[in-house]
């Protein structure tokens, strides 16, 4: 068993390195943070290796199963009996495997920084937001409370705010702060619903017990949730369909995604940890985490989580084929990665072969991280150079940048499924799992993987090729060493992490899976790849005018795609429109002219009938005579009418 | 511990405010004062602490009944239970941060801060009381200085709010005056005894009548719909420090008296009128924070979030279950922390822009980083970062109301549970219209806080942060007393 010091250091170290320069950095150590920083992650990362080594090779297995081991929690918040927020830290495949892939990326991320954000005024400050976000990043994924997870995964929500609005003075970096921040929160809405209608038939907040009652058909809480029915779902089905909203916010799948394309306002190293690797996946996370629930108790559910993921893969990739801007290109696709590994979870089943899928998508988890991360990093470099995010400005690049064309190239090549890089055998796998499973969502998924392989090769093309880059004035070169390395490592990565027997260690219930691999099955989406590849090939190797002519051929699709098929403008329309204009305007001004008149209302009316008989003392005894007088009449009459 | 030192230090430091020489003088006092207060303060939780770790059962710890009318039965009756230990621990936080905020009002110095201390002598003995005669009584207390820090320090149309908050609130107590009467008169021979009105139980016509005066009466005071509206005009026209006593301080007493004296004294009424709580406050939630999304004055927009975030504690208060309580209160205390902090850093602001107007400011997180850092932390405290005071009163109180099975309940705490939504809006548009973006030019040449600022800003944090990180502390206070209060309309058929 592992020293429980040695697991909370991981998450601690960066929050230590958040405190020190959050609090001291802008005067004390103004030039040493990133070193603190980096420093700090070094040490987590080793850490994580650490466990993950001993968890895998040494005490992770019982009976030849991987176990969950929860080697502390800690009792934060109690509700009631049994209800109760625990911090504690879960020690399981994936718990494991996420630690390992955040502090690595985040500690690439970190080097990498080390030249990108040189000498900016806020230097100390980004590294404490990167300390800030690697630290809940890291709480999220040792959760053993579905609270504990909320309460990390808003904490991962607003470090990417804090992130994207670095540059707090641009307002286009501001915009999409908000936006970012405005619709996971919404999304959050419904997992926080979901965690409530959950915990109320589980009768409780812990994962594992959570897991043990809604998903074993014997116990009484399983039975009354089933029996419990709204709109004809059961209430299992309900709360995890909630809870999934959450997840679809923050991995920005259909039609959550449109604060992803707008969160590449932030500096681009944070793109390749927060928007790439690391939170964006933490929707996925949440599915896998919850997985016996959504697979034994809500297959609607799962399903669901299925054709969103379908859906979002391919009409990210359609957009991805027409964006102009290297970040937005590399985020839908980002987007439409994510959505092979929601779609994988998806189409798996629980326990032994049946649980491919769930294998397969936190497979392509693992690599897509590294492949993702490299090429984030590798157009940071490339943005660094020709300091402009846009395709037009850039071309013929490799000559002047051998190591970014080179890794770039690998990641490309990953991310394409070509054999043997690593997405070939990820992406193999959730491509199998799906034809087992659902064949519509097969051919979708087929389908997008030529497509990827088109648009990262026209990235690729257009930055690197297509036409001549002339060196205008002096440049600065690559970057130095601290930029270079991590793309290397990175490179090495998504070069062979395929190689991994990935299944011997992840699967839905913790019983080894064997690698499965089909030579025939495997020929479709490889031809289909490298089509892909040599239709980028003739379009954009050289410059000519042939795309052009084919998006005008197409062109009302074309259109659509470049404008991301309107869905910013719908929720524009939805936020301004109804929002604002039907609901917030007129309520404020109800509260000021109606409620509000109401009581200035009462207010007036009480002075104007104190106005009306404030003449009655006016101190003049005649007056009060004759009042007296009419009284005394009206009251006579009044005795006399009674009496009578 | 004797519970009267917690009102003889703030009349001595009164009365020592109105001895000093100079103004120098009178600040120095009342930060000593308050700073001493805040010592007892934790003390005094400390003590309890104490008590209920040693195993003590009794409803009301440190328990003393002196004499006082003994013809009409008026008792000097005071004691504490975790509720009252947690809102005077609010209270004595709030006070240190409003004398540290003012230290620059120069117009009547000695008399601003003889009402501020007259306020918060208000506020301790109002949570002390144990008898409804001396609860009252404390509870006037605390109305009228806010009436002269309005009409006098304040700005813009300070008569008229004056004036509408003095009259709403004074229309609030003469409520609750009828109320405790009725009470009164149904103890036989007569009480204002808290104690012994729970012990009996007042007849269900009494309660009938007396309950929604009580609760509309205290729920003024916190901004019960539609009984707000004094809170934006109020909290507008008030001096900085007034602003923050008012959310900080009265708008809790309010809450504390429908949980008190309301809902404990009568749980028949209670379950019979939760549902209209429960409409009423989901309806100051959604629509509070819907009415904060178009405001545009920095004061405005907490004023009405303070609405929407006051309405959490009616919620948690109609849904009658023990989590939902305790999150009522545990909001209570939060929001009095965080409300305080906002319109500290909002005047801190309008010293230095003159203006309140977030669509006239911009990136002022360049020339005032930690005034503009607070800002975003009070923000996103405010929204409910896990972290937080807001996080964990809020999370509370949508467990608790959660407990109840049938759609009704469950709707109310949807529509609660969207408002953080909404919350997130507002609160990102006003930060990121103020400390975000291009800064102004006239803007360039301002400074960042200064030392008396920088502490009322740590004071409160401090706070918020304790609660937020971890928040056991103040859940074992209170659950013990909501405890009671639970049984209590448990027993009701």
């Amino acid at each position: 068993m592992p020293n429980v010091i040695y697991i909370l250091l991981i998450p601690i170290l960066p929050f230590a390195a958040f405190l020190l320069l959050g609090l001291f950095g802008r005067k004390y150590i103004k030039n040493g943070a990133g070193i603190i920083g980096t420093l700090c992650m070094l040490i987590a990362a080793a850490l994580a290796l650490y466990i993950a080594y001993g968890y895998f090779f040494d005490y992770g297995k019982l009976d030849g199963v991987y176990r969950k081991i929860i080697p502390l929690k800690y009792n934060w918040l109690e509700f009631s009996p049994g209800i109760s927020i625990d911090m504690g830290i879960v020690l399981d495949p994936i718990s494991v495997m996420m630690l390992v892939v955040v502090t690595f990326i985040s500690l690439m991320v970190h080097i990498y920084s080390l030249g990108y954000i040189k000498g900016e005024e806020r230097f100390p400050t980004y590294y404490a937001f990167l300390g800030l976000f690697t630290f809940s990043m890291l709480g999220l994924v040792i959760s053993t409370n579905i609270f504990q997870m909320y309460f990390f995964w808003e904490l991962v929500g607003v470090s990417s705010f804090l992130l994207i609005g670095y540059y707090y003075d641009k307002p286009s970096a501001v915009a999409a702060c908000k936006k970012a921040f405005i619709v996971t929160r919404f999304a959050d809405l419904g997992f926080l619903i979901g965690i409530l209608v959950l915990s109320y038939y589980g009768g409780t907040l812990d994962f594992n017990e959570l897991i043990q009652r809604l998903a074993s058909p014997e116990s009484n809480e399983f039975k009354t949730a089933i029996a419990s029915s709204f709109l004809g779902l059961s209430a299992i089905t309900w709360g995890t369909v909630l809870v999934f909203i959450g997840g679809a916010g923050k991995s920005a799948m259909f039609p959550l995604h449109i604060w992803l394309p707008d969160a590449m306002e932030g500096p681009t190293p944070v793109s390749a940890l927060i928007h790439a690797a690391t939170m964006v996946v933490a929707g996925v996370f949440l599915v896998a985490r919850l997985f016996p629930v959504f697979a034994i108790s809500a297959p609607e559910a799962l399903n669901l989580v299925g054709y969103v993921g379908a859906v979002s893969a391919l009409f990210a990739a359609v957009i991805a084929c027409t964006q102009t801007d290297i970040k937005r290109v590399l985020a839908y696709s980002t987007m439409s990665q994510i959505g092979y590994m929601m779609f994988a979870l998806g189409v798996s089943g629980y326990g032994g072969e049946e649980g491919l899928g769930y294998t397969a998508s936190m497979f392509h988890l693992f690599t897509h991280a590294m492949f993702k991360a490299l090429l984030f990093l590798g157009a940071g470099a490339v943005i660094h150079y020709v300091h402009s995010n846009d395709m037009k400005d850039m071309g013929g690049l490799r000559k002047f940048m051998p190591v970014t064309h080179i890794t770039f190239l690998i990641a490309c090549l990953a991310i394409a499924g070509v054999p043997p890089f690593a997405g070939f055998f990820s992406k193999e796998e959730i491509l199998l799992a799906a034809y087992q499973h659902n064949t519509s969502i097969y051919w979708i998924a087929l389908i997008t993987s030529g497509l990827t392989a088109f648009y990262m090769f026209r990235l690729y093309f257009n930055i690197f090729w297509n036409k001549e880059h002339h060196a205008h004035g002096e440049h600065h070169g690559e970057g130095g060493f601290v930029m270079m390395m991590p793309l290397i490592l990175l490179a090495i990565g998504a070069a062979g992490a395929g190689f991994i027997h990935f299944g011997e260690f992840v699967s839905s219930d913790g019983a080894p899976l064997a690698s499965v691999f089909h030579l025939q099955f495997s020929i479709a989406p490889v031809a289909l790849g490298f089509a892909g590849i040599l239709v980028a090939w003739i379009l954009y190797k050289k410059q000519n005018d042939k795309p052009d002519k084919i998006a005008a051929s197409v062109k009302s699709l074309y259109i659509a795609a470049y404008h991301k098929f309107y869905i910013d403008e719908l929720y524009l329309f939805i936020t301004k429109k109804i929002l604002f204009n039907l609901i917030g305007r007129p309520v404020a001004w109800i509260d000021r002219h109606i409620v509000d008149g109401l009581m200035n209302a009462i207010g007036d009316l009480t002075r104007g009938i104190a106005e009306l008989i404030k003449g009655f003392q006016s101190g003049k005894v005649q007056q009060y005579a004759l009042y007296f007088l009419c009284g005394a009449v009206g009251l006579l009459l009044l005795f006399i009418y009674i009496w009578h | 511990m004797n519970l009267t030192y917690l009102i003889l230090l703030p009349l001595f430091t009164a009365a020592l405010v109105l001895l000093a020489r100079n103004a120098s003088q009178v600040k120095v006092i009342s930060l000593l004062g308050s700073v001493a207060q805040l010592i007892l303060s934790v003390g005094l939780y400390v003590a309890y602490r104490k008590e209920m770790v040693a195993g003590n059962t009794a409803q009301m710890f440190f328990e003393a009944d002196y004499k006082w009318f003994p013809a009409w039965n008026i008792g000097f009756h005071i004691g504490v239970d975790g509720i009252s230990v947690a809102m005077i621990l609010l209270t004595a936080f709030v006070v240190v941060a409003g004398v540290l905020v003012s230290w620059n009002v120069s117009k009547m110095t000695k008399e601003f801060y003889f009402l501020l201390i007259l306020l918060s002598l208000g506020a301790y003995g109002f949570f002390i009381s144990l008898d409804l005669f001396v609860l009252f009584f404390f509870l006037e207390i605390a109305v009228i200085p806010k009436y002269l820090l309005i009409g006098v320090w304040g700005s813009g149309k300070k008569e008229y709010s004056a004036n509408k908050l003095a009259l709403m609130l004074m229309g609030g107590s003469a409520l609750v005056l009828v109320g405790l009467l009725g009470l009164y008169f149904s103890y036989a021979g007569h009480s204002f005894d808290l104690m012994k009105l729970s012990s009996i139980h007042i007849p269900i016509q009494i309660q009938k009548i007396c309950f929604p005066l009580l609760f509309v009466g205290f729920g003024v005071f916190t901004a019960i719909f539609p009984f707000h509206t004094w809170v934006p005009d109020g909290h507008s026209s008030a001096p900085t420090a007034g602003s923050m006593f008012l959310a900080g301080i009265s708008m809790k007493l309010g809450g504390y008296g429908c949980l008190r004296v309301a809902t404990f004294l009568m749980p028949d009424a209670a379950k019979e009128y939760a549902t209209i709580i429960i409409i009423l406050s989901s309806i100051a939630i959604i629509y509070g924070a819907f009415a904060t999304m178009m405001q545009k004055d920095l004061k405005y927009i907490n004023a009405y979030s303070s609405v929407s975030h006051c309405g959490f504690v009616l919620l948690g208060i109609g849904m009658l279950t023990q989590t939902a309580l305790t999150g009522a209160v545990m909001q209570m205390v939060s929001h009095g922390l965080m409300t305080a902090l906002f319109f500290a850093v909002i005047g801190m602001i309008y010293e230095r822009t003159h203006t309140r107007m977030v669509q006239e400011m911009g990136g002022l997180l360049k020339v005032m980083p930690f005034i503009a850092t607070t800002l975003f932390i009070v923000g996103l405290c405010s929204l409910g970062l896990p972290g937080l005071s807001g996080f964990v009163a809020e999370m509370t109180i949508f467990v608790g109301s959660w407990s109840h099975p049938d759609n009704f309940h469950r709707i109310a705490t949807i529509i609660a549970c969207m408002s953080i939504v909404v919350t997130a809006v507002y609160i990102l548009r006003a930060i990121g219209q103020t400390a975000m973006g291009p800064l102004k030019e006239e803007y360039s040449t301002l400074t960042d806080a200064k030392w008396n600022e920088k502490a009322a800003v740590i004071v409160l944090l401090a706070g918020i942060l304790a609660i937020g990180i971890a928040p056991g502390w103040l859940n074992d206070l209170v659950r013990p007393a909501t405890e009671i209060i639970t049984q209590k309309i448990g027993a009701v058929k």
